[in-house]
């Protein structure tokens, strides 16, 4: 029977997960069967992804690789892999939005912001204090570097306007539109809609506060546009934005930016 | 004319620009589609909506 070991094709004349790990005999502590974590046997078949990963053992490059993506979905991953995501604005939503993406091994995501790091984005971004004074860009790329080394990360520390949007995203099929400024976010919209008609655009609208996590929602609005939000709630004198909600509206882009990667138009 | 998904009754052809300032909308922060295409925010003061047309009109508030 031929099927995938750690990541490399395994010729086995094992019929069972047990069989299996007695023939290869590898000390393993994790076992992972095409996508899920098990414990107990199961019979093999043509064709299954087998992850046996040993605890408190560093594996080499090679084996790192098949174990990471070893929970996620087969023949999800593959898709994941090859898609390219830009994300503009790498505060609240951006920032977050790149870890989600990373851990889901989009495999190449381009990092756009022009700012730095300072110490009222440590509330809700996901920055560390040894990076306040970093640009942005160099931060979140350095923690997506221990997160996933796999993943191809570019970056560009520069602001978006409409004379450069269409150049700086055109490679890119799936953006983010994660700014502050709701200006910027219109700014970008329009101009991607009507240079770059194919691209599809993700963008978040109203999570500020701590409203209820259940009015956060995401709604296509047009053929290639998507708001994740809840539409209303601004950032504003008194009403600030906190963790919990801009986090909640940055895993909706991300899934949505998911969905559309494995080819689901729909929210 | 149908904007956002409710049923508006238009007298007569308006200018874009002038239907988009009386309803409240703040021109700097939205993205309109008219009848399914994306109308470019340099035309609002040209266009003319007519009461057989529908408008998306997406407002951005600030956060993030």
């Amino acid at each position: 029977m031929n099927i995938i070991v750690n990541g490399k094709p395994y010729t086995s004349n094992a019929s069972t997960l047990f069989e299996l790990k007695e023939e290869l005999q590898i000390p393993s502590d994790v076992t992972i069967l095409n996508g899920f974590q098990i414990s107990e046997n199961f019979d093999l078949k043509e064709g299954d992804l087998v992850t046996l990963i040993q605890k408190g053992k560093m594996p080499s490059q090679d084996e790192l690789e098949s174990m990471m993506c070893a929970r996620h979905t087969p023949n999800v991953h593959n898709k994941v892999k090859e898609a390219k995501v830009a994300i503009a604005g790498l505060g609240g939503l951006g920032s977050n939005i790149a870890v989600l993406l990373a851990r889901t091994g989009v495999g190449t995501l381009l990092l756009v912001d022009f700012d730095v790091v300072e110490p009222s984005n440590l509330n809700r971004q996901s920055y560390y204090i040894s990076h306040l004074g970093l640009p942005k860009t160099e931060a979140l790329k350095q923690q997506i570097q221990q997160i996933n080394p796999f993943i191809q990360v570019k970056t560009e520390q520069i602001r978006v306007t409409e004379e450069n949007a269409y150049s700086l995203f055109k490679e890119y099929p799936i953006v983010c539109e994660a700014f502050d400024n709701p200006v910027s976010k219109a700014v970008l919209v329009n101009t991607l809609l009507e240079q770059s008609p194919q691209t599809k655009l993700v963008c978040g609208s109203g999570m500020a506060g701590y409203g209820s996590s259940n009015t956060i929602q995401t709604v296509r609005k047009m053929k290639h546009l998507y708001v994740c939000g809840d539409g209303s709630t601004a950032a504003e004198v008194g009403n600030g934005l906190m963790a919990p909600r801009v986090t909640v509206c940055a895993a909706h882009q991300a899934n949505m930016v998911l969905r559309l990667i494995l080819g689901i138009e729909e929210v | 004319m149908k904007l956002n998904g409710t049923i508006y009754h238009l007298e007569q052809p308006v200018i874009l620009l002038d239907l988009l300032n009386e309803y409240g909308f703040q021109t700097q922060r939205i993205a309109v589609e008219m009848n399914g295409a994306i109308i470019p925010k340099a035309t609002y003061h040209q266009v003319t909506v007519t009461d057989d047309d529908t408008l998306e009109v997406v407002s951005f508030v600030g956060g993030g």
